[in-house]
């Protein structure tokens, strides 16, 4: 398309100059990324343990409900959720703007995948745990709080952080609902200057760099935490 | 649910819009699971392989495409590469770039359930005298297909809901369609919700697809389906969606 040209018209492949011009922007929209997903990550933790805990308790129904809830974020794609709230909210009177919107949407969409994290973990409690705290007739809140959740969480960890990770690259989708993440400014730049090529690289190596970073910690978190049953 | 959920005259315009958009994300989703399985045995394979610089390219191969968001992956084969004076095709680069992503992921799960293979079986091999290759093709790679394919199933769905944003580099499947639809009709969430439910539905028959595939290739089916119920969770889903 427009590149092509450029290229015939004989205009570098790579231009350095115009690359290191970019990098303050970008960094710009790294941490806007950054703070997109620990605030997504922060909604998807809390939602998706209000979920696991609904649906482990087995209200008729309800539970049900968010049974089918969760199949349906899962089976859904991010972009059109993004979409959706984008549009459907101001209808309901709700401005929000486009940042608040991503990260609510971003929240929900991964409190589907939290909320089957939290259920595997609660599964992986033995038994015998719930029956003990039954026999001492705990009341619901300090079998949950004290003796399940602490035990579930600690084994299902490293797992929230590999979906942390996943979370920060999908963020990009944000971008179109005018997000201005990091892929919003590589979006802006490249239609403002016709050049793609030096800001997707640099958005590219920040995704990697931030991404491998985090997995090494994970890892360490996960040798760290989990016990060996 | 908004009023123009009722009125012929939306769903006369409408469908035949989707439809079309349907059939662009059908295409693209069947070829982009066409190019994950390939990227997938080739860079899973190569992570194994006895020559080290074919284990460096695909750890980096994998690495790069694991690292970085989709996003960035798609507008480098669309909007980066003319730069290198090389355009592809809306159609072309969204099925690369979506191949290449879901098949990194899924190298990890093709180089994890080979190695998960117990010791016995290629000592068997060895002492048989079969060769590498023939060890992979006649034993090794057959073993593990039954426990690739729980994961496979959910690259397949990611692919699936991933293939939306191959709206960005202008291929008009149903996102583009619904956006389209948005721009000429006004405000209408009745599209996006509707676009939403048959996304939802598509990644239902795929799921159903991945599990029909399991037991048709269950190795022993009765302890598979004791095995179901135990399965432990899947740290790195590849949970796009």
């Amino acid at each position: 398309m427009m590149g092509s040209t450029l290229a015939a018209a004989g205009g570098q492949t790579w231009d350095s100059a115009f690359a290191k011009s970019l990098i303050p922007t970008m960094l710009e929209g790294l941490w806007t990324t950054i703070q997109i997903t620990l605030a997504g990550m922060a909604i998807a933790l809390v939602v998706g343990l209000v979920v696991a805990i609904i649906r482990r308790s087995k209200i008729p129904v309800i539970s049900q409900l968010f049974g089918f809830y969760v199949q349906f974020v899962r089976g859904t794609p991010l972009l059109i959720q993004a979409y959706f709230a984008y549009i459907l909210l101001p209808d309901y009177g709700l401005t929000l703007s486009p940042l608040v919107t991503g990260i609510i949407v971003l929240g929900i969409n991964y409190s589907a995948y939290t909320a089957e994290v939290y259920r595997a973990g609660v599964e992986d409690v033995p038994v015998g745990q719930w029956e003990a705290a039954t026999a001492l007739s705990l009341p619901i809140q300090r079998t949950w709080g004290r003796i399940v959740l602490p035990q579930a969480l600690r084994s299902v960890t490293p797992v929230l952080g590999n979906y942390l990770i996943q979370m920060f690259k999908d963020s990009a989708v944000l971008f179109a609902i005018s997000v201005y993440e990091l892929m919003g400014h590589v979006d802006t730049i490249g239609s403002d200057t016709y050049r793609y090529l030096e800001p997707v690289t640099i958005a590219a190596a920040l995704y990697l760099i931030v991404s491998l970073i985090s997995s090494q910690f994970v890892r360490l978190l996960e040798r760290r935490l989990v016990l060996s049953r | 649910m908004p009023t123009d959920f009722w009125d012929p005259a939306f769903w006369s315009y409408t469908t035949p819009l989707l439809w079309k958009g349907l059939q662009y994300t059908l295409l693209i989703t069947v070829l982009g699971i066409a190019v994950a399985l390939v990227t997938a045995f080739v860079a899973g394979l190569g992570r194994l392989s006895e020559h080290r610089p074919a284990r460096w390219i695909s750890l980096g191969f994998i690495e790069v495409f694991r690292g970085t968001s989709l996003v960035a992956q798609l507008f480098f084969f669309f909007y980066a590469l003319p730069q290198f004076g090389v355009q592809l095709s809306p159609i072309a680069a969204g099925v690369i770039a979506l191949g290449l992503n879901e098949g990194a992921y899924a190298a990890e799960i093709v180089r994890g359930s080979i190695q998960g293979r117990t010791a016995g079986q290629n000592e068997a091999c060895i002492a048989l005298n079969m060769g590498k290759t023939l060890r992979m093709r006649r034993v090794l790679i057959p073993q593990s297909v039954p426990t690739m394919l729980p994961s496979f199933g959910n690259v397949m769905v990611d692919l699936l809901k991933n293939s939306s944003l191959v709206s960005f580099i202008t291929v008009t499947e149903l996102t583009t369609m619904a956006q389209f639809i948005r721009n000429d009709m006004g405000r209408t969430a009745t599209v996006f919700l509707l676009v939403l439910v048959i996304y939802f539905i598509l990644s239902q028959v795929l799921a159903l697809l991945s599990r029909f595939l399991e037991q048709h290739f269950a190795i022993d089916k009765t302890r598979r389906s004791i095995f179901r119920g135990t399965r432990r969770l899947d740290p790195v889903g590849g949970g796009i969606g």
